[in-house]
C-alpha cells in the first residue's frame, strides 16, 4: 500500500462488498452462536423473514413512500430557501454580516428538541414532520453555501472584471459556476442528515413512516423488524447518495479533473 | 524653468495613449501599525503601438502598478489616464494576463476565450468565429473543448492571452505571464507574443524580472528600483523587426544586457541587504 495511490475499480468494489460480508458474518456468528440473546438481537435469517412479512402483510412499502416524501419535501423546501440566501450572504458582505451570527447560533439548535414545540404548533400532521427536517437542514445549508460562495477565487473575479464583466455578470458567470459543484456536494451531505431527522420525527407522535414502524416493533420486541427498518433506511440513503453523486459528476465534469 | 520641466513631466505629450501621472501606492502594513510604500509617485507615458517592458526586482511594485492601471487597485496618489480619460475601475479596454493561472476552470478553452465577447453581447456565431481566429493565433487548434486543468501551464497562458486579445483591448497588460513556465516554453511564448505584436501592434505593457525577456520583445525597457518602486532608468531597444530568437546572440543584444544587468544588480543587492534587516520603512 502506497499513500494516496489509486486502486483499480474492481478491487475497490470488491473491498467495499467484502466489509459487508465480514459484518454479516460476525452478526450471524454472534446470534446463531448464542452469544447474544434473540430478545435483544435477531439473527440475519429472522430479520429477512420479518422483512418479507413487513412488505407482504403490513404494507411497509407505503411507510417507505411516506418517509421518502417527508425527507424530500422538507429538504427541497429548505434548499429552495437556503441556497439563494447563502449565495446572497457569501456574495454581499453586509448581507453576510447581518445573517451570519444568527444562523451560526440557530444551526446548533437541535432539530429533535423542537419536536415537542412543533407538535404544539403544527400538530402531529405532515407539516410538523416537514418542519423538523426544515429546521435541521436549513441553517446548516445557509451557512455552508455562504462559506463556499464567500471563498470564491478573487483572481478569477478580477480576471472577469478585466474582461468587462459587471457586478451581475460576476455573480452569474463567476461566483455561481465556481461554487456550484461544492454547493451540490453540500446538498448531498445535508440530505444524509435529513434522513436522521425524519426518523426521529417519526419516532414521536406519528402513525406512519419507517420510524413509526420501528416504534411499533419495539413494543412487540420484534428486533428483526427494527433491524430491517434500519437497513432499509441505510439502503435508501445509499441509493440517493449514489444518484446525487452521479448527477454531480454528470453536471460538473470539470470539477473532477485534477 | 524648474516649473516648466516638472509640468512637462506630469503632462506627457498629448499623443500618449496611457499616462501614469504621479501614481504612488502605500499599503497598510499587514500586522500592527505602520505602512509599506510599494510605489513612489511615478510618471510614465505609453505611446500607441508601443511595447514596453517593466524590469525590476521582486517586490518592487511592478504588479501594484499594473493592477492600478487595470483598475483593480486604486493609487494613494496620482491618477492614470487612458486616451485622456481617467481610469476609475477595471474595464474591457485594458486586457490583462496574470502571473497565476486565471482561466475559468468550468469553461472550455473556447468558452474562456468567448467570456468577454459574451459579456459584450456579441452574437454567438460571431463569438465562435473570433474565438477560432485567436485559438489559431496562439496555436491551440484541437484543444477548443479542453478544460483548463487538461492543459499545460504554457497552453493555459496562451489561452489567457487569446482571451485578452479576443476582447480587442486598447492596451494589453501582462504581469509576468510566462514567469511560471520552464525556460524552453518561455522562449517560445516570447516569440509567439512578439509575432502577434508585430502583426497588429497593439500597445503592450509587459512586467518581468527576466532581463533577456525584457530586451527581446521591447521597444523600451523601464527599470524599477527596489521597494519602494521608482523608475530608475529607461533603455530604448533599437533592434529591427521582425525579430528572430537569434537576435539574442548579437553584440547589440549583449550590450543592452550588460547595461541592464548593471542597473538591476544594484537594486537586487539593495533588496537583499534590506531583507537581512527588519523593515526600515514601516512606521511612516
Ligand atoms: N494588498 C497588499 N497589502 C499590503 N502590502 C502589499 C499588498 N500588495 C502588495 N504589497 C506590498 O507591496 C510591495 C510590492 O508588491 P508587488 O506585488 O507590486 O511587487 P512585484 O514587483 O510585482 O513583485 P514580484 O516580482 O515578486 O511579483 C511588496 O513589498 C508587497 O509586500
Ligand atoms: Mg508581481
Amino acid at each position: 500500500m502506497t499513500p494516496l495511490k489509486p486502486i483499480a475499480p474492481i478491487r475497490r468494489i470488491t473491498l467495499g462488498i467484502l466489509f459487508f460480508v465480514v459484518f454479516v458474518a460476525i452478526w450471524a456468528a454472534a446470534t446463531f452462536g448464542g452469544l447474544v440473546s434473540k430478545v435483544f438481537l435477531a439473527d440475519p435469517l429472522t430479520m429477512v423473514r420479518e422483512g418479507i412479512s413487513l412488505f407482504v402483510e403490513q404494507g411497509f412499502i407505503k411507510d417507505i413512500g411516506i418517509t421518502v416524501w417527508r425527507v424530500v419535501g422538507g429538504f427541497v423546501l429548505a434548499a429552495v430557501l437556503a441556497v439563494p440566501l447563502g449565495i446572497a450572504m457569501g456574495t454581499y458582505r453586509p448581507v453576510g454580516a447581518f445573517f451570519e451570527p444568527f444562523v451560526s447560533f440557530a444551526r446548533y439548535l437541535p432539530a429533535s428538541a423542537f419536536i415537542p414545540l412543533l407538535i404544539l404548533w403544527a400538530g402531529i400532521g405532515e407539516l410538523q414532520k416537514l418542519l423538523v427536517i426544515f429546521i435541521g437542514s436549513f441553517f446548516q445549508l445557509v451557512l455552508m453555501v455562504a462559506v463556499i460562495v464567500g471563498n470564491a477565487r478573487t483572481d478569477l473575479v478580477e480576471a472577469a472584471y478585466t474582461l468587462g464583466a459587471k457586478d451581475a455578470g460576476i455573480v452569474r458567470r463567476v461566483l455561481l459556476p465556481g461554487a456550484a459543484p461544492d454547493i451540490a456536494e453540500t446538498l448531498r451531505l445535508v440530505l444524509g442528515w435529513a434522513w436522521t431527522y425524519v426518523i426521529v420525527a417519526e419516532l414521536i407522535g406519528s402513525s406512519s413512516g419507517i420510524g413509526h414502524m420501528i416504534t411499533d416493533s419495539q413494543a412487540l420486541l420484534n428486533t428483526g423488524q427494527i433491524i430491517f427498518g434500519i437497513i432499509v433506511i441505510g439502503v435508501i440513503g445509499l441509493v440517493s447518495d449514489f444518484c446525487f453523486k452521479a448527477a454531480n459528476q454528470k453536471l460538473f465534469p470539470w470539477a473532477l479533473l485534477r | 524653468m524648474g516649473v516648466v520641466a516638472v509640468s512637462a513631466a506630469r503632462d506627457p505629450s498629448a499623443s500618449a495613449q496611457l499616462s501614469v501621472l504621479q501614481v504612488g501606492r502605500v499599503f497598510p502594513a499587514p500586522r500592527g501599525r505602520g505602512t509599506i510604500e510599494a510605489l513612489q509617485p511615478i510618471d510614465l507615458a505609453v505611446e500607441r503601438n508601443d511595447f514596453i517592458t517593466i524590469l525590476g526586482p521582486s517586490g518592487c511594485g511592478k504588479s501594484t502598478l499594473l493592477r492600478i492601471i487595470a483598475g483593480l487597485d486604486t493609487p494613494t496618489t496620482g491618477r492614470v489616464l487612458l486616451e485622456g480619460r481617467p481610469i476609475t475601475g477595471p474595464g474591457p479596454d485594458r486586457g490583462m494576463v496574470f502571473q497565476s493561472y486565471t482561466l475559468f476552470p468550468w469553461l472550455t478553452v473556447r468558452e474562456n476565450i468567448c467570456f468577454g465577447l459574451r459579456e459584450k453581447g456579441m452574437a454567438l456565431p460571431e463569438q465562435q468565429e473570433r474565438a477560432a481566429f485567436f485559438i489559431d493565433r496562439v496555436g491551440l487548434n484541437g484543444f477548443e473543448q479542453h478544460y483548463p486543468k487538461q492543459l499545460s501551464g504554457g497552453m493555459q497562458q496562451r489561452t489567457a492571452l487569446a482571451r485578452a486579445l479576443a476582447n480587442d483591448p486598447q492596451i494589453l497588460l501582462l504581469d509576468e505571464p510566462f514567469g511560471a513556465l520552464d525556460n524552453q516554453t518561455r522562449v517560445l511564448m516570447q516569440e509567439l507574443l512578439l509575432g502577434i505584436w508585430e502583426a497588429d501592434r497593439k500597445t503592450v505593457l509587459f512586467v518581468t524580472h527576466d532581463i533577456d525577456e525584457s530586451i527581446f520583445m521591447a521597444n523600451r525597457v523601464i527599470v524599477f528600483t527596489a521597494r519602494p518602486g521608482r523608475i530608475k532608468t529607461e533603455l530604448a531597444i533599437d533592434l529591427p523587426h521582425p525579430r528572430h530568437y537569434t537576435v539574442k546572440t548579437t553584440p547589440r543584444f549583449a550590450e543592452y544586457k550588460g547595461e541592464l544587468t548593471e542597473a538591476i544588480r544594484g537594486e537586487v543587492l539593495q533588496t537583499m541587504a534590506r531583507e537581512r534587516q527588519p523593515p526600515a520603512d514601516s512606521g511612516g
